[in-house]
C-alpha cells in the first residue's frame, strides 16, 4: 500500500509548502504516483485520521498550535519538520525578544487583548521530531532525496560540514574579505550557499551544524576586526531558540 | 424549514487559514461571518532595531507566494525613507523580476487553487491522472517563472540579491535569452490555458456586486510597482498618504485587521486592478479578456481569478519586451549605496493578490524604528464579508452543500494570503431544526 502522507502548516510563510510543489516536472508526477497525499490544505480539499508520514511546517506561537501539533502526532508514524521555522524556530523566534504584550501592542494598539500568543518555538519543543528537513527555505532538491530515503527504508542524512565548504567549492570570495559578516563557518552545509553565491552573506537558516567550530569562528572574527556581537546579531535572525544565542 | 448551520473550519487551497460561519433560522439569515483566526506574526514588532541591509530579508518571510511583493514594497519603503535613488537599471530588473512573481503566483492559483472547483475536483491532484498534458504544461510554466527569479535574484521563494540600491547580483544574459524564447514559446501555451477557461465559463457563478476598486496607477503602464493609489470611487491619492485610504481596523473574530475607504468595504487585487487599468495592458493580454469575455468594469469577485490569467499573458509579454531591452543595453555592475539620511519612507507595490504598502522609519546609522505593513488579503476580508453577506440570502432555498461550495469558491477567487495577512479560512454551517 502506498504511504499516507500529510502537510501540516503552523505559523510560517508557507513557502516551503509551495516550493514542495515545484518539484521538477516528471519527479512531482513520480512522487504523487509513489505516495497517496492525504491532507495537503494549501492545495487539496481532503483529510485522513493517520499518517504514516507528516510534514509540519511551520513554528509554534499559539496555545492551541501546542496541542493542535501535539495531537497530528499522536496520530502519524513518522514527523518531519519541514522548513526553518519548524526544526529551528527561524525568522518567528525574532519576537521573543519582546515581552509578548509589548509585541502584539506594537502592531495592534490598544486592540492587542483580542490576540493570543506565546514565544515561538521549534516543533520539537513541543513534541518528538524524526527528522528535519532545513532551511529558509527548503531546496527542494534535498527534500526529494530526504523522501527517496524515507520510501527505501533509509535513514536519510544531512550534510555535517559548514556552508564554507560548498561556498569554497562554488569559488565565492570570502564575504569577510569584503569586510562583511557571514556565518557560513558554524552553519551546516547542504545550501550550496546560494546566498554567498548571489553576494550575500549566509543567514544562518539551516542551523548550526552538529559540532560547530566556535573556537575557529572567534579566530575569524579577530582576524577581520569584527566582534562576537555582530556576529549573535546576524545569528538571532534564524537561531533565536537555539543555546548559543541565549 | 430548517435552520442552516454551516461551518467550514480552514479552508482548503488557499493560503493561510480563515473560517466561514453561516447562521440562518426559518429561510431567515442571522449571521453569516468571514473569521480569519490565524496566529500573529508580529512582524512590525520584529522589524525594530534591524540595520536596513536585514529588512528585506525579514520582510521578505512574511509570504512564500508573495516574497518578491514584500521585498519590492520592502525596498521601496527603505530607500524613501533613507534617501537612496536607484538606476534605471535596477528599475527594469525589478519589474521583471516581479512578473516572474505574478505568473507563477497567478498560474498556481488559477490553474492548480481555483481551477479545480470548476472540474468538480478537490485538488490539482487527481487532475495528474485526467487532465495530466495541461497539469505539466501548468507545472511548466510555474518553473519557467521560477527560473527568471532564479537567475535575477538567486531564487525564487526569498529573493536573495535584492538590496537596498539595486542588485548584489547581475544576470546572466545567456541565460537570460534562452529564458525570453521558452517565454515566447509559453505564449501558445496560455493560448491553450485561456481556452480551458473559456470552456469553464458555464462554472463561474453569476454574482454582480458593485464595491470600491483601488490598485495602484502609473500613467506610462499597467502599474505593478509604480505609481499613485487610485479608486474607482474617489480618484488619485499619493502613496505617502495611504493611511487615508486604508482606515484600518480590528475585529474580535480576526487577527488580521479590516479596512474600509469611500463605502462600507472595497476589494484589491488582479480584478481591481483590470477594471483601472485595463487599457494600458499589452496586445495580447486584451485580447485575452475579449476571448474570456471580462469586460471593464466587472462587478463580479468569481472574474478575478479570470483577470489573473488575462494578467498572466501581460506579464509574459511584458517580461519578452524588457529582456529584449537588458540584452540591447546590456547591464553594468553598480556601486554600493554609501550615505543614507533619517526619516520615514513608504514603498507601495501591487501584489499578485492587491495593493500592499509599507512604512518605515529610520533612525540614525539606518536602524529602523518603526514600521507599518497594510496587505492586500487584509484590505479585501471586508470585501469578501460583504459579498457574503450579498450572496447568501439568495442561496438560502439551496443545499448547504451548494452554498458551502458557493462560499469556499468566493473565498478561494480573492487567492486570499493569510499567512501575510499574518493572519485566516473554516465554513461553519448552524442549521438548527425549528
Amino acid at each position: 500500500m502506498k504511504p499516507k502522507v500529510a502537510f501540516f502548516d503552523f505559523t510560517c510563510c508557507e513557502g516551503c509548502q509551495l516550493d514542495t510543489l515545484n518539484i521538477e516536472g516528471q519527479d512531482l508526477v513520480d512522487l504523487v504516483a509513489a505516495i497517496d497525499i492525504v491532507e495537503f490544505r494549501e492545495i487539496h480539499t481532503g483529510k485522513a485520521e493517520h499518517y504514516d508520514i507528516a510534514f509540519v511546517e511551520g513554528s509554534i506561537t499559539t496555545e492551541s498550535g501546542i496541542e493542535r501539533v501535539k495531537d497530528i502526532r499522536a496520530r502519524s508514524d513518522m514527523l518531519i519538520a519541514l522548513g526553518a521555522c519548524a526544526h529551528i524556530g527561524g525568522i518567528n523566534c525574532l519576537k521573543n525578544h519582546l515581552e509578548m504584550d509589548e509585541a502584539l501592542e506594537i502592531v495592534y494598539g490598544e486592540d492587542a487583548k483580542y490576540y493570543d500568543t506565546i514565544p515561538a518555538r521549534p516543533v520539537s519543543a513541543v513534541v518528538p521530531v524524526d527528522f528535519a528537513v532545513p532551511g529558509c527555505p527548503i531546496n527542494t532538491a534535498e527534500l526529494l532525496r530526504i523522501i527517496k530515503d524515507i520510501l527505501l527504508g533509509k535513514t536519510p542524512e544531512l550534510p555535517n560540514y559548514p556552508v564554507c565548504v560548498e561556498c569554497k567549492m562554488a569559488g565565492n570570495v570570502c564575504v569577510f574579505e569584503q569586510g562583511k559578516t557571514c556565518l557560513g563557518p558554524v552553519i551546516r552545509g547542504g545550501c550550496n550557499a546560494i546566498c554567498v553565491s548571489a553576494g550575500r552573506q549566509c543567514w544562518g537558516c539551516r542551523g548550526l551544524v552538529d559540532d560547530p567550530n566556535i573556537n575557529s569562528q572567534m579566530d575569524v572574527l579577530k582576524k577581520y576586526g569584527l566582534t562576537v556581537d555582530q556576529v549573535i546579531e546576524k545569528f538571532k535572525i534564524y537561531n533565536t531558540y537555539s543555546e548559543v544565542a541565549k | 424549514m430548517s435552520s442552516l448551520n454551516i461551518n467550514v473550519h480552514h479552508v482548503t487551497r488557499v493560503e493561510g487559514h480563515g473560517n466561514i460561519l453561516v447562521n440562518a433560522t426559518d429561510g431567515k439569515l442571522e449571521e453569516v461571518r468571514w473569521e480569519v483566526p490565524e496566529s500573529p506574526r508580529l512582524f512590525e514588532a520584529m522589524f525594530r532595531g534591524r540595520h536596513y541591509s536585514d529588512v528585506q530579508h525579514i520582510a521578505s518571510r512574511i509570504c512564500g507566494i508573495c516574497s518578491i511583493a514584500h521585498s519590492t514594497a520592502s525596498l521601496h519603503a527603505s530607500e524613501a525613507a533613507l534617501g537612496v535613488g536607484v538606476s534605471s537599471q535596477t528599475r527594469l530588473i525589478r519589474k521583471l523580476l516581479f512578473n516572474a512573481e505574478v505568473l507563477e503566483s497567478h498560474v498556481l492559483h488559477a490553474c492548480c487553487l481555483a481551477a479545480p472547483d470548476f472540474l468538480g475536483a478537490p485538488s490539482v491532484l487527481p487532475l495528474v491522472d485526467t487532465h495530466k498534458d495541461v497539469v505539466v504544461k501548468v507545472m511548466s510554466l510555474k518553473r519557467l517563472a521560477y527560473k527568471l527569479a532564479e537567475v535575477l535574484a538567486g531564487r525564487k521563494t526569498h529573493p536573495i540579491s535584492c538590496i537596498v540600491g539595486g542588485f548584489s547580483m547581475l544576470p546572466d544574459l545567456e541565460k537570460l535569452e534562452m529564458i525570453r524564447d521558452a517565454m515566447i514559446d509559453s505564449l501558445a501555451d496560455y493560448e491553450e490555458i485561456v481556452g480551458l477557461f473559456k470552456s469553464l465559463a458555464g462554472a463561474i457563478p453569476s454574482f454582480d456586486r458593485e464595491t470600491e476598486y483601488i490598485a495602484l496607477k502609473d500613467p506610462n503602464e499597467y502599474a505593478f510597482i509604480s505609481g499613485d493609489i487610485a479608486s474607482s470611487d474617489a480618484g488619485i491619492v499619493p502613496i505617502d498618504e495611504y493611511l487615508s485610504v486604508t482606515n484600518e481596523f480590528c475585529v474580535p473574530h480576526s487577527t488580521a485587521k479590516y479596512t474600509k475607504n469611500k463605502r462600507d468595504a472595497y476589494q484589491v487585487g488582479a480584478l481591481a486592478r483590470f477594471n483601472l487599468n485595463h487599457e494600458q495592458l499589452l496586445p495580447k493580454a486584451k485580447d485575452a479578456a475579449v476571448e474570456l469575455g471580462l469586460k471593464a468594469p466587472c462587478h463580479n469577485p468569481y472574474m478575478i481569478t479570470i483577470a489573473q490569467v488575462v494578467e498572466a499573458v501581460h506579464a509574459t509579454e511584458d517580461s519578452i519586451n524588457l529582456i529584449n531591452t537588458l540584452l540591447e543595453t546590456g547591464v553594468a555592475e553598480e556601486p554600493e549605496i554609501t550615505e543614507i539620511t533619517a526619516g520615514r519612507g513608504v514603498g507601495a507595490v501591487e501584489a499578485p493578490r492587491g495593493i500592499l504598502f509599507h512604512e518605515y522609519t529610520y533612525g540614525a546609522e539606518g536602524i529602523l524604528e518603526k514600521a507599518n505593513c497594510v496587505i492586500p488579503t487584509n484590505q479585501n476580508h471586508n470585501n469578501i464579508q460583504k459579498d457574503m453577506e450579498a450572496l447568501v440570502p439568495t442561496m438560502l432555498d439551496r443545499s448547504e452543500d451548494d452554498i458551502r461550495f458557493a462560499l469556499e469558491m468566493l473565498v478561494r477567487a480573492y487567492d486570499p494570503c493569510i499567512s501575510c495577512s499574518t493572519h485566516m479560512l473554516q465554513v461553519r454551517f448552524n442549521r438548527a431544526a425549528s
